[in-house]
Parts: C-alpha cells; structure tokens; sequence
C-alpha cells in the first residue's frame, strides 16, 4: 500500500488526465464547430457543399486516428515544419488538438444529421409556408429541434472523444495519461495492475458521469411531439 | 425526414440562379483548399516523381506494404471473430433473468466500454512481455487482440441486448407457450433473430476493429502503419508513404461501410418489428478511433 502511494509522489497523475481533459475540451469546441458546418453542407441545396460534407465524412471516419495523429507529428510537424507555437510542446499539443477535431468533426456532423432526420417533415414544410429560405428555416426551425434530438450521440461522440484523447500519444504529446502510464509501468513493474487499474478508474470517472448527463440532458430537452 | 426533399421548396428560376452561383463559389473554395494543400507540400518537395516512385516498385509492396496489411488484417481478423464470441456471452449474460450473471455481466460491460483501448493495449503489452507468459515478440499482437476483443466485445454485447429487447414481445412469448425455458428461448428464437437485425451495425463494428488495430503501431506491433512508417523513414517519403496507408485503410473501410449500408436497406424489409438498437449506442462506437 505505502508502496502504491509512493507512486503519486513520484508521478503527477492528476496532471496527466488534466492534459486529456484539455486537449478533450479544445477539440471537443473545434469539431463541434467544424461539424456543425459540415452537416449544414450536407443538407443545403447546393451540390458541390453536399459533396464536399459527403467527401469529408467517408475521408476522416474511414481513416484510423492513429494515422491522423502520426501524420501530425511525422508528417505536419517533422517533415512540413509546421509550428502552431513557439515552444516545441505546445506546439505538437495544438496539433495533437487540431488531428483529434479534425477526425470527430465527421462524427459530430453525422451526430446532427441523425438530430435533423428526427425533426418531423412538418417543421420543415411550415417553416417554407410562413416564407424562410434555407438558411432562415436552418437556423431558426430546424437546427434548434435537430441539435436537441442530437443531444444523445453529441454525447457520445464526447465521450469517445475523451477516451481518444490517450491516442495523442501516437502524436508525441507524451504527458497525457496513456504515456504517463506507459512510463510508470516501466519502472514500476512490481505495481503494474494497480497502475492500470488508477488509470482505468480515472477514465470511468470520466466518462460514465458524462454518460449520465447526456441521457438525462436528451430526455429533458426532448421536444415534447 | 428526408431532409434533400423538404427543407427547400422545388427551386424557381431565381433560386436556380442562387444554387448555380452558390455552386460554382463552393467549388472555387474547395479547389481554392486543395491548391493551398497541394502547394504548400509541393514547396516542401512532398509531390516530386521520386517522393512517390518507390510505390511503383514491387519490392516496396512485397517487404512493406503487404506485410503490413497482412498483419493488420491478422489482428483485425482474430479480433472480430474473439469479439463476437465474447459478445454473443456477455450479450446474453445481459439477458439472463439469473440476477448475479445480469449484473455482472452488466458491471464488465459497462466497464470495458468506459476504459480507452489503449490503455488496455498498453497495460497487457507490458503486463504480458514482463511476466514471460508468451514469447517476448508475440506480446503485441496477442495485446492488441485482447484489448480489441475486451472493448469491441462489450459493444457487440450491448448490439445483441438492444436487438433481443427490439424484437416483438409474441416471439418470447411463442418460445414459451411451445414449452421451452426462458434461456432456451433466448438461444433458439430470440439471439438468432436479433443477430440478424443487428448485422448492418455488426459489420460497422468490424469497421471500428480494422481502424483500431492501427493502435497496434503504439505499442510496436508491426501493422500496416508500422511498415508504411519505416518505409517512409528509409526512403525519406514519410508523407507519401502516410497517405498510402491511409488510402489502403479508406478503401477497406468504406467498402465494409457500403456493405453494411446495403445489408441495412436490404434486412429492413424482411426483419420484423422495432429497429434494433438505440441509435446513441451505434454512433458511440462508431466514433471509436
């Protein structure tokens, strides 16, 4: 036991999931933002934007993360030179950032498209009775009711964010979790399974609360039809 | 609701003219996006004949590409077909109306699904390289099975929950008044059904197992990303070499992803009853890396 909680003086754990929960966070924004826009390509009337929502989504959710997040660093960084800071890490941390938005931004637009398909088609009809063009009927009819019927697999699509965070490892930010415990195994292999297992913990507590939330939150703000 | 129909009316002449100008702005952007890709690598000499020659030469696919995809289809394969086992026997574990198997199938499951796969990757990689069980050199590939197989399992058991609970209630009930017990009810009418309406997102699973397996290339399994690595490191074509293994994983993935789009059109007309699965599970793991 003194021997399990010599661990926490030697290595920072709390610090290495709030490096997880920050790049969670700003990706969680980004992909947000980017797939938001995406699903409006989607369903908007015009063929090359439909294209382009369709094209993105196979590209990045048929691609492993994995090579995403190497091509941040093996490729944009090392080969490109491409810096998005001074300092070396924060640099490889803002890519690591921009990979993991890049990759959920598909989901999160495919998360809205299945909100959209639950608004019913009589939503859409009156709001081109009463006179708004797309845009119009968008943002003010459709949008509102599809982002609350999405409130369910956005959730998901967090979680499974959160959890792929540990993937950045593949893009050299080595003082999130799955690096820390990698590196604590190492020179502690007498603990091995209780390293696994504070880790393993850490991230249920992440997540299931997250989880709770979100189906509490989707039942809540159903629209009552 | 079908969104393309409805969310705007039959364009008029003035909204024709809008798409048209609408289209040809969206196509100047995206050709404008694609140039700045294609000239910022070209400036870093990423697009010259000999950055992508080497994928021209056989012996570039015989000793890294195809091993590569050899070993990652290795792992991807052993994984499905361990994953469908374990879920096929947590996903009626779920089901069983023996109180302590429920729940503890339910706690394993709902567990595993919360833990990142590379955690677990890593931790049976070290655990099993450390203690001697297996050949120090087969510690990856058995790391990634497990860690594939522990996580995917646990989905594919929530699939077969959600379709047995998405069948009509007469087929248990039809199951009973022939006189079988409730578990072989489950084994004989109930599973075989549910598996059937669950196979489109099965085989979408199948798909989050080949994309996981690039996992493998953390803790040094050699998988197709492993090799397109060291290829690109010794032909200084990193880049190159990157979207290559990218395109290789796209085109399986998306070939599984028509099937699975297809078989879905297809079985809706001839399974019975509620859709299987809440759809919030599916776009969950979906998601998965």
């Amino acid at each position: 036991m003194e021997n399990y909680l010599s661990l926490f003086e030697t290595y920072d754990v709390p610090a290495a999931f709030w490096v997880n929960i920050q790049l969670s966070f700003w990706a969680a924004i980004w992909a947000l933002a980017i797939g938001t826009v995406l699903a409006l390509f989607r369903i908007s009337p015009i063929p090359s934007l439909q294209w382009f929502g369709a094209a993105y989504v196979n590209i990045f959710r048929n691609t492993p993360l994995t090579i995403i997040l190497a091509f941040g660093f093996l490729g944009l960084f090392s080969v490109m030179q491409i810096s998005l800071a001074s300092d070396l890490n924060l640099s490889l941390f803002r890519i690591a950032i921009v990979g993991l938005a890049l990759y959920h931004a598909a989901f999160v637009c495919e998360a809205i498209r299945s909100g959209v398909n639950t608004v019913p088609l009589g939503q859409a009809e009156a709001a081109r009775a009463i006179g708004l063009s797309f845009l119009p009927a968008a943002r003010l009819i459709i949008l509102p009711q599809a982002f609350r019927g999405a409130i369910a697999p956005l959730g998901n699509v967090l979680i499974a964010l959160i959890k792929n965070s540990t993937v950045a490892a593949a893009g050299s930010v080595a003082t999130e979790s799955s690096g820390l415990m990698k590196t604590m195994i190492e020179f502690r292999s007498d603990l091995v399974i209780p390293i696994f297992l504070t880790f393993a913990l850490g991230f249920v507590i992440l997540v299931i609360p997250i989880g709770l939330l979100t189906t509490w939150a989707s039942r809540k703000l159903a629209v009552a039809r | 609701m079908s969104v393309q129909q409805v969310l705007f009316d039959a364009p008029g002449p003035r909204a024709r003219r809008n798409i048209l100008i609408g289209n040809i702005v969206g196509v100047l952007v995206v050709l404008g996006i694609l140039a700045w890709v294609v000239s910022a690598l070209a400036d870093k000499g990423q697009l010259t004949g000999s950055m992508w020659s080497p994928f021209l030469e056989s012996r570039t696919w015989e000793f890294f590409i195809l091993p590569g995809l050899l070993n990652t289809l290795k792992a991807a394969g052993i994984s499905i077909v361990t994953s469908v086992l374990f879920g096929l026997i947590f996903g009626v574990g779920r089901l069983s109306h023996a109180a302590p198997i429920r729940w503890f199938a339910g706690l394993v499951v709902e567990v595993l699904r919360a833990v990142p796969v590379l955690l677990m990757m890593i931790f049976f990689w070290l655990a099993l390289g450390s203690s001697g069980a297996v050949q120090p050199q087969d510690a990856p590939l058995i790391a990634v099975i497990i860690a594939l197989t522990l996580y995917n399992g646990s989905v594919i058991a929530e699939l077969v929950r959600s379709g047995v609970h998405g069948l009509p209630k007469g087929q248990r009930e039809a199951g009973m008044a022939i006189g079988l017990t409730r578990n072989q009810s489950l084994r004989s009418i109930e599973v075989p059904q549910a598996l059937i309406a669950m196979l489109p997102a099965l085989i979408s699973q199948f798909v989050v197992i080949l994309k996981d397996s690039a996992l493998g290339f953390i803790i040094t399994y050699p998988e197709l990303l492993q090799f397109t690595r060291r290829l690109g490191v010794g032909e200084g074509n990193v880049i190159p070499s990157l979207f290559v293994a990218a395109a290789i994983f796209i085109a399986i993935n998306f070939a599984l992803s028509t099937l699975a789009t297809r078989l879905s059109t297809l079985l809706s007309f001839r399974t019975k009853g509620r859709k299987p699965a809440a759809k919030g599970a599916i776009a969950m793991d979906a998601a998965s890396t």
